[in-house]
Parts: structure tokens; C-alpha cells; sequence
């Protein structure tokens, strides 16, 4: 790709300022951008967040242990699971408590489901911000099949609550476990058609391929974890680099991608669609038998100290860090979103980029702007 | 001229306006019952049967909008922007021949005519992005103008090679070269072209880019520019934008009917041509909504990488060929 | 040279794929379902709002104990109740929820000693009065339902 220069590279500079947002069809949400043009160019970006901050975690501190769930699953709402199971884990290890490995099976299964439909939401918006509107729709209809299969399994189609201290709300049923081995059969051959609707065509190619360059280098200074490094080519899966729950018992890989660019990262989600579905596959193959709840004291009252558990959700890294005085209410809940560092690489991506090439770009992000503000 | 002539022109232009009007109206209808169909969807089902309603429920809302005028922006050229997008191309529809007889004009340079209408819309769009004090208009006013600068290159060079395959700028003239079985339709004269089908392809290529159609709809591309150049047309403004994309649309299949498929001709000689006309009219309308319901839009420099680098050559090159092998034969 | 060719030659043959994988699907049946001419069916562990789950002669199962109040993280439930002479328990005389915090989380089905309530099915809940959602009585729903059988 030959370097892209603006016409007037040495002459006057003019410039003017672009509000991208609030309400902007490609911010997917009320995120707004400061960008500083020159023509076509971005010069500067200022990412001004907060419209939709709801304050998690000082609410968390307001209320017990177990009220702060449903908040969970309302941070980053496309990946309610993973978000929920962060949360029981940090207090399941502060109070020491097993869940039962039937609970853990069932966990990693709803889990990845999760991440095939979050990543599908993605993969449809990707390709709207990129002016297809077809797969948008080819993509939801395959993730109701999963929002389907999760309503009937948790009784909510998107903010689940579904993970309890010391287990799941509710057993799996022969219908769940039916309808989703139904869901990877089916689903294999509609990730090949997507892959030849999109992945292949060139007008997608041309404008993926080599844009928006983020290195591993970049991932690090400002703390982007998941497909994004994963694009980069750092194989950092906290599945694996810190393997909680059963992981460490199924046989996965984690997708990388050296190319370090939007397509690089579009390969990476790809790549962990396929990568789930072997894993649901495996978990559904060992699920044992047994409670789905370990004894757990009515009242939860976890002991003084500090504790974290991360979870590798749709979008990186997502970790929870809680500090008990022992009372009945948290001291501090801290959450670590992924997003946030997403995006804050924004800034120093996007300069010197075409508008169409950053949009490009920070659709690659995959970004959830309530999980920005939180 | 004869007494009738005034009369029948004036029934001509009464006829193409209600053309447009209607085949702009219902194939909004056929673009969104067909986008319905690609993506799995019902498309409009509600007003009418199938949705039938639909276009006239929609034209009454429009109508009855209220027309802003953003401040600050110029209200003379902001009001004529879509005045001027309209006139042009129903303009247009004079020239065109729908069968033997049924032509407004036979005008013995049909060709250049109907190119002089059809880039109007260019001016329109512009104005359009320029006049309402929008950034994200200015953006598209810059980017329609050299998108079309860069595709109207091509385009000429495949007209001028049609022009050696036909030798007649008249319309008329061109069909009637193509009469007979479909192997005289211009798109399989290998004898004059062997390279026929690509320029054809090219030449559709550069009529989606000219009417600004996806995958080539930089000036509107609404994840980047919101709407762009008509991102402040509210009501019935915005309606006749809507209504001359489609009028473009329909001229540019129309030209390539009449170029490449050998116009009212039929291929196996059942039907009046006029109705063989309309199928092919049709079809590659079809296949333009087809196309805009498959792909992502194009980078914006890509577009100017594939018409500069890409399409003037090859065009050059068939351009050479054809005369070579008319020289020749 | 040779590159641009294949480039050129390999890019209109996965514009033609694309194009025929589209053509494909607009040949199959649409998947969606005709909303509101027709409507799925809610699935058994779906949850809607709060609703008395009433015991064999109609009457509530709720005894007043503050439970779910208690469990609740939006203090989106308001219990009274009294004891009534000779009864053994405490019933409920008034049942409110305010539905417009309400987060359908579950804890206070969850809870509940007696399994007095549970999720209803209702979907197709709009209202151009807020108070309706912000001051939903159970007790009251309950009847109503009897009175309906």
C-alpha cells in the first residue's frame, strides 16, 4: 500500500474540528470524537467518553454481594456471561467456595455461546460500518438461534444473571443440550458462507488489508488486550495465561493473527468463532453429572482482604478486583474493562488516517460504549 | 413541422414525468421488498397488499414534512439544489427510445445529449453538500466531484468505443444495427471487440459510480457521513433526490440496453418491443439493487485507484483493439 | 503485471461468489416472524415481571416477610402485611412494584420462602400512564385473576 499523503503537504494548513458523535451512525452507541480535520485527513482525534457512565462500581459499593449481579451483566451487555463470571469467581475464591464441576461445565458452554453471539453482533456492525447491510442480518439471524437457546436455559435473552456463588441458577436441560449441539452443526457451514460473502471479497479486502496498523507495542502502552493483541500477534488469551474454571482441561487454541491490522483482528474473531464451538463441542461431550450448586451460606459475607479473578470476555480482558472489610457490603468493587484501553488507542491510531479508514479502524475495535463509561 | 408535432411532444413529456415518477416511487418498493428478500426479511408488507401501498403512504409523509432551511446556509442555492437534480433527468427521457416508435425525439446526436443531461446530477449533489453548512456536506460535495470526474473518463472512452462499433450517435441507429437474433446484440460483437463483455462490465461499473450507487456511495456513505450531501434535506427535498437517483438509474440501465443488448429487440421475436425493452430495463435495474445489497462500500481512494489505474487502461486497450479489428474486417 | 491480473481477475470472481451467495438466500423463506400478527411463544423460564403464584383456594401464598424486599438491589418492592385473628401466619394486604426500576434479575423469586411469587409471561407491556408501571399491585392482579376464572 503506498503512503497517503495529504495534496497540500507543505502550503497553509487548514483545519476543522469533526464532532463524530454523540449521535453518530458508526459510534454504535453515544461515544463522541473529537476530530481535528485537514480535508479528509484526521490530524488529531480527543475521545470524550462518559455519556453513558451509570457509576457500577460505586453502586456496588451500596449493596451486598449478592445484589451487585444484575449489574454485572450490564456493563458490556454483549458479553453478559463472562462479565457475570468474573464477578462469582472473585467472590467464590475470597470465600473459598467450589463450585461443583457440572456448574463449571455449564458456565464455560453458556460462556461461549455468549462469544459467538457477541462476536456475531460485531461482525454484523463491522460490515454496516463498512456500508453492507446484508450480513448484518445474516448474522443476527444466526444469533437468535443462541438467544434462543440462552432464554430458554436463563429466562433472559441478553442480561442473563445466570452464574450464582458456588454455581448456575438453573440445571441444563436435554433440550439445551440438544438445541446447541443442533447450533454447532448448523453454524460451521454458515461461518464458511460468511467467510466467502465477506472474507474474500475484495471490496472488504482492499478496505481491511493494511489499515489501521496496531501494533503489539501499541496494545501494551495503553493496556488493549483481547483480539486486538491477540491481531497483533501476542497469542495473550487469559483463558490460558491465567486459566480459570475448566479451560485448562479443553483442548483450544488461541487465534493470532500477525498482521497486526483490521483484518488481522477480523481473523482473530473469526478464527475464536470456530474455536468455540470445538470448545462447546468438548465441554457438552464432558459434561458430568451432579448439582449445579455447591453449599453455599444463605448470607454471602466474604472475609476481609483483596481479590481478583479476570475472565477472558468477548472484547479482552475483563477483571474484577473486590476488597471485603468483611462486612455485608463490598469496601470496593474495581472492574477492569477492555474496551476502555480499546479505545483509548484510538487517538494515536487514527492520526494522519482517511475519515472512511478510521471508521475502518475503530469498527475493528469492537467497541461497547456502555463498557467504556461503565 | 406538422400541427401534431407540439401535441405530441407535450404528450411525451407528460408521459416520461409520469414515468419517472412512477418508476422512481415503486422501485423503492422493488428496492426494499428485494433488500427484504436478500436479507431474509419480509420487506413492506403493511400498507396495501405486499406493501404495494407503500411508496404513495411514503410520498405523503414527505410531502407533508416541513421544509427547513438549516441557518446559515445558502437558501437560494440549498433550495436549488434539487431543482436542478430533477429537470436533467427527465429531460433525458426525451431521447431515449423505448421501441421503433415510441421516442420523443430521434435526435441524431441522442448520445452526447443524454451524457450532457446525465451529468448535471454531479452539479446538483455539489451544490446540495455545499450550500447546506454541514461538514459532513462539504465532505461529500468534494468527494462526489472527484469520484465523477474520475469515472466519467472511463465512461467516454467505452461510449467512443461503442460509437466505432455502431458508427451512429444516434440512439436509434444504434438499436437498429442490433436487429435480429440476439448473437447481433452489440454485447456479443466479438467480431468488432473480442474483449465485449469487459467493456461492458466496465460500463456498468462506471454507471453505478455516476448515479452514486453502492458499492460506490462515497457522497452518502451513512456510516461515515451521515447522510452526506443531504444529511440537512428534510421532506420533499430530500424526496427529489431520492426520486432523480432512481431517474439516473433507470437512464443508465436504459443506456445499456440500448448500447449492449440491442434495445426493443427481441431475441426470439414473440412480444412488442416495447415490452422486450422494459424486461431487459428491468433486469439490470435488478441486478444494480442486487449488488448494492452484497457488497461494503469501496475505500474512497480505492475508487480512484480502480478507475485510474484499472478502468482507463483497460478501456484504452479495447478502445485500440476495436479499431484495430474494425480497420481489419 | 502479472500480479494485477490475478488481483483484478481473482477480485471479480469473489465479487461473483458474493453476489450468488446473496441470490442464494433471496430465494429461501424469510426467517422473521410476522410481529403482530404473530407472536412466539415465551419460553417457561422466561422472566417478566413479579406475580402472586396463588395456592388452592386463590389466595396468596405471601406471608409479609420482607424477604424479597431485602434481597432486592433496586428496593423496587414495598410489602405490608397483617396478622389476621387465629391465623397462624401473617398475610400480605398490600403488594407493590415498581416496575420501572425493576431489573428482572430474579432475586426475589429466588428467595422466597413460600414460592409466593414468580415470573410472569406478559411481554406486551406499554402504557402511556407511568404510574401504572411505577406502582403495580399484585395483590390486586391477583384478583383479578380470579375474578377472571
Amino acid at each position: 500500500m503506498m503512503e497517503l499523503q495529504p495534496v497540500h503537504a507543505t502550503g497553509p494548513q487548514e483545519t476543522f474540528v469533526l464532532n463524530l458523535g454523540p449521535q453518530h451512525p458508526a459510534t454504535h452507541g453515544v461515544l463522541r470524537i473529537k476530530l481535528t480535520m485537514d480535508g479528509e485527513f484526521i490530524k488529531d482525534a480527543v475521545i470524550v467518553a462518559g455519556y453513558v457512565h451509570r457509576e457500577h462500581e460505586k453502586m456496588g459499593e451500596n449493596r451486598t454481594w449478592a445484589q451487585f449481579l444484575p449489574n454485572t451483566s450490564r456493563i458490556d451487555y454483549l458479553s453478559a456471561m463472562m462479565y457475570t463470571h468474573a464477578y462469582v469467581g472473585a467472590v467464590e475464591r475470597a470465600c473459598g467456595i467450589q463450585p461443583p464441576s457440572r456448574a463449571e461445565y455449564i458456565r464455560v458452554i453458556t460462556s461461549e455461546l455468549n462469544r459467538i453471539s457477541s462476536h456475531l453482533v460485531w461482525w454484523g456492525a463491522y460490515l454496516l460500518d463498512l456500508g453492507g447491510m446484508t450480513p448484518l442480518l445474516y448474522a443476527f439471524d444466526d444469533r437468535e438461534k443462541i438467544l434462543d437457546l440462552l432464554e430458554a436455559l436463563t429466562g433472559a435473552r441478553l442480561t442473563y444473571c445466570y452464574y450464582r456463588f458456588g454455581g448456575v441458577l438453573e440445571d441444563v436441560d436435554d433440550n439445551f443440550i440438544a438445541g446447541t449441539r443442533a447450533f454447532v452443526k448448523e453454524f460451521r457451514p454458515r461461518l464458511r458462507m460468511f467467510r466467502r460473502l465477506v472474507s474474500e471479497n475484495i471490496i472488504f479486502r482492499k478496505r481491511v488489508e493494511n489499515i489501521g496498523i496496531i501494533d503489539a507495542e501499541m496494545c501494551r502502552k495503553y493496556g488493549a488486550t483481547g483480539p486486538m493483541i491477540r491481531g497483533a500477534g501476542v497469542p495473550y488469551d487469559v483463558r490460558r495465561a491465567e486459566p480459570y474454571s475448566v479451560y485448562p482441561e479443553l483442548d483450544f487454541e488461541v487465534a493470532t493473527d500477525p498482521a497486526a491490522d483490521s483484518m488481522g483482528r477480523y481473523k482473530v474473531r473469526m478464527e475464536e468463532m470456530e474455536q468455540s464451538l470445538r470448545i462447546i463441542e468438548q465441554a457438552l461431550d464432558r459434561l458430568p453429572d451432579g448439582p449445579v450448586m455447591a453449599k453455599v451460606p444463605r448470607v454471602i459475607k466474604v472475609p476481609a482482604g483483596e481479590y481478583c479473578y479476570a475472565t477472558e470476555a468477548a472484547r479482552g480482558r475483563f477483571e474484577v478486583r473486590i476488597v471485603s472489610t468483611g462486612k455485608l457490603i463490598p469496601h470496593r468493587i474495581r472492574l477492569r474493562t477492555p474496551c476502555f484501553g480499546n479505545l483509548s488507542l484510538f487517538e494515536e491510531a487514527a492520526r494522519g488516517m482517511m475519515l472512511a479508514d478510521g471508521i475502518a479502524m475503530m469498527g475493528s475495535l469492537d467497541l461497547v460504549i456502555p463498557d467504556i463509561d461503565r | 413541422m406538422t400541427t401534431v408535432e407540439p401535441i405530441r411532444l407535450l404528450l411525451f413529456l407528460v408521459g416520461a414525468a409520469s414515468f419517472v415518477g412512477l418508476n422512481a416511487a415503486y422501485l423503492v418498493w422493488v428496492e426494499r421488498k428485494s433488500a427484504g428478500r436478500f436479507q431474509r426479511r419480509a420487506g413492506p408488507t403493511e400498507v396495501g397488499y405486499a406493501g404495494l401501498l407503500q411508496p404513495i403512504a411514503d410520498a405523503i409523509k414527505l410531502m407533508s414534512k416541513q421544509l427547513i432551511v438549516p441557518p446559515g446556509a445558502d437558501r437560494f442555492l440549498f433550495r436549488m439544489a434539487p431543482v436542478m437534480m430533477m429537470p436533467p433527468a427527465i429531460m433525458a427521457f426525451a431521447i431515449l427510445p423505448f421501441s421503433e416508435h415510441l421516442v420523443a425525439i430521434d435526435f441524431n446526436v441522442g448520445l452526447i445529449a443524454l451524457f450532457a443531461f446525465s451529468s448535471f446530477n454531479v452539479i446538483a449533489v455539489m451544490l446540495a453538500g455545499w450550500s447546506s453548512r454541514n461538514k459532513y456536506g462539504i465532505i461529500s460535495a468534494a468527494r462526489v466531484v472527484s469520484q465523477n470526474v474520475a469515472y466519467e473518463i472511463p465512461m467516454m472512452l467505452v461510449i467512443i468505443t461503442m460509437l466505432l462499433v455502431s458508427g451512429t450517435l444516434s440512439l436509434t441507429g444504434i438499436v437498429e444495427q442490433q436487429a435480429g437474433a440476439f448473437w447481433n446484440w452489440n454485447l456479443f460483437n466479438l467480431a468488432a471487440n473480442p474483449l465485449m463483455p469487459v467493456t461492458f462490465i466496465i460500463f456498468f461499473i462506471c454507471m453505478l459510480s455516476e448515479t452514486n450507487r453502492a458499492p460506490f456511495d462515497m457522497a452518502e456513505a451513512e456510516s461515515e457521513l451521515v447522510a452526506g450531501a443531504y444529511t440537512e434535506y428534510a421532506g420533499m427535498g430530500f424526496g427529489v433526490f431520492f426520486m432523480a437517483e432512481y431517474a439516473n438509474i433507470i437512464i443508465g440501465c436504459a443506456l445499456a440496453v440500448i448500447l449492449f443488448f440491442g434495445g426493443w429487440h427481441s431475441p426470439i421475436g414473440v412480444f412488442p418491443g416495447v415490452i422486450w425493452f422494459l424486461l431487459k430495463l428491468y433486469l439490470l435495474i435488478f441486478i444494480v439493487i442486487w449488488v448494492r445489497w452484497t457488497f461494503p462500500r469501496t475505500q474512497f481512494y480505492g475508487l480512484l485507484n480502480l478507475s485510474w489505474k484499472i478502468l482507463i487502461p483497460v478501456t484504452l486497450f479495447t478502445f485500440l483493439l476495436s479499431s484495430v479489428m474494425i480497420k481489419i474486417f | 503485471m502479472n500480479n494485477i491480473f490475478k488481483d483484478v481477475a481473482g477480485g471479480f470472481i469473489s465479487l461473483m461468489i458474493g453476489m450468488g451467495i446473496t441470490l442464494k438466500e433471496f430465494f429461501r423463506k424469510p426467517v422473521t416472524v410476522h410481529y403482530p400478527r404473530e407472536s412466539l411463544k415465551m419460553t417457561p423460564r422466561y422472566r417478566s415481571h413479579i406475580i402472586f403464584t396463588p395456592d388452592e383456594d386463590g389466595a396468596s401464598k405471601c406471608i409479609a416477610c420482607n424477604m424479597c424486599v431485602n434481597a432486592c438491589p433496586s428496593q423496587c418492592i414495598y410489602v405490608e402485611g397483617e396478622k389476621k385473628e387465629g391465623a397462624r401466619k401473617k398475610s400480605v394486604t398490600k403488594y407493590e412494584l415498581n416496575f420501572t426500576t425493576c431489573s428482572l434479575c430474579g432475586a426475589c423469586v429466588e428467595v422466597c420462602p413460600t414460592d409466593a411469587i414468580d415470573f410472569s409471561k406478559r411481554y406486551n407491556l406499554a402504557s402511556p400512564d407511568k404510574e401504572r408501571f411505577r406502582r403495580m399491585d399484585l395483590c390486586k392482579d391477583l384478583e383479578e385473576r380470579n375474578r377472571k376464572k
